[in-house]
């Protein structure tokens, strides 16, 4: 299995992001957050940033994002960050808890068990 | 057609999509040694082919913003692999392979944090493998179960497991097989029952000062 982004030379990550390399710590962004295309992709737009819009015509977590566009994880997060300031994608992100509701918990041994 | 249209025709084809209604995510990690099977773990349970990616930080911390200290010694790059499950219009379940090698755990919080537990893979012949998963799931507070995959070896009674592993008695242990589905759904289902139970208490007490 090919491992994203290992072989690629750090160059090409610093030309997406401009020059960032981290997420800001306050990224809003979890691994699991679902992101939704708010528009099409538009001639000219950054590849990366129509890449992602294409991929979530459909909601679609951020780990899956990262996977399909071979990229790490804190760089997918930084170009996400771009286009939720801007508008293009909404965001579903996980409900956090410091103690699961034990409502969630119940919903998920029900999808388990029909699995 | 246009091109934009085909290639997303294309890329639509080849992923599995999650219904428009999808909107709660949930994490659960699988964490084990080389070879013990992870991969084979979230395969078998998993609706979509598993995916691969990585993570990479500066051990120094968040606040490097120049790209060359991601080109030096002090980057730590893990990769990780993941599943999914559809569990119902709302929620999505991942399920994360991790490495359990120690530079891994720095990368926990910025990754697992709100985790709803993990499932510790054990291959009996390499127990030791497992002292510092459990070490450091303990340390992080997350619910876990450990998991012996079946490799067709010798069998140890569950006490001597646990014994060799120092566990918890609270903590469940299991046997499995990783390749088997519904192997794979029962250890999902004992974790997620062993957190439900984990947090009982403290939700019902919550419940009582909420209609005090």
């Amino acid at each position: 299995m090919s491992r994203p982004g290992r072989d690629d030379s750090p160059d090409r990550l610093y030309t997406l992001t401009g020059g960032r390399a981290h997420a800001t710590p306050d990224s809003p962004f979890d691994l699991v957050t679902l992101v939704v295309a708010e528009c099409d992709p538009t001639t000219g737009m950054q590849s990366e940033h129509a890449a992602i819009l294409r991929l979530t015509r459909l909601p679609t977590a951020v780990v899956e994002l990262a996977a399909e566009l071979k990229l790490p994880v804190s760089i997918t997060k930084i170009l996400l960050g771009d286009l939720l300031a801007a508008g293009r994608v909404s965001a579903r992100h996980p409900r956090k808890a410091a103690v699961p509701d034990p409502d969630v918990l119940e919903q998920v041994l029900v999808g388990l068990r029909n699995l | 057609m246009d091109s934009a249209t085909s290639e997303a025709a294309v890329e639509a084809a080849a992923r599995t999509p999650l219904g428009a209604t999808a909107d709660n995510g949930l994490k659960i990690v699988v964490v084990g040694g080389f070879g013990v099977g992870k991969t084979t773990l979230v395969r078998s349970v998993s609706e979509i082919r598993p995916l691969n990616t990585e993570e990479t930080m500066t051990q120094a911390g968040e606040h490097i913003d120049d790209i060359s200290e991601v080109r030096g010694k002090t980057a730590t790059t893990v990769a990780f692999d993941f599943g999914r499950i559809t569990l119902d219009a709302r929620n999505v379940l991942y399920l994360f392979g991790a490495p359990g090698q120690e530079r891994f755990w720095f990368l926990w919080d910025r990754l697992f944090s709100g985790t709803l537990g993990a499932v510790v893979l054990v291959d009996t012949r390499r127990i030791d493998d497992s002292w510092y998963a459990i070490d450091r799931l303990e340390h992080h507070g997350t619910p876990f179960i450990v998991a012996c995959n079946d490799f067709g070896g010798p069998t140890y009674a569950p006490s001597r497991i646990r014994d060799a592993l120092d566990l918890d008695p609270q903590v469940p242990l299991v046997d499995c097989d990783a390749r088997s589905r519904a192997s794979g759904k029962q250890v999902l289902i004992t974790l997620v029952e062993h957190v439900r139970n984990t947090y009982a208490p403290q939700a019902s007490l919550r419940e009582q000062e909420l209609t005090r």
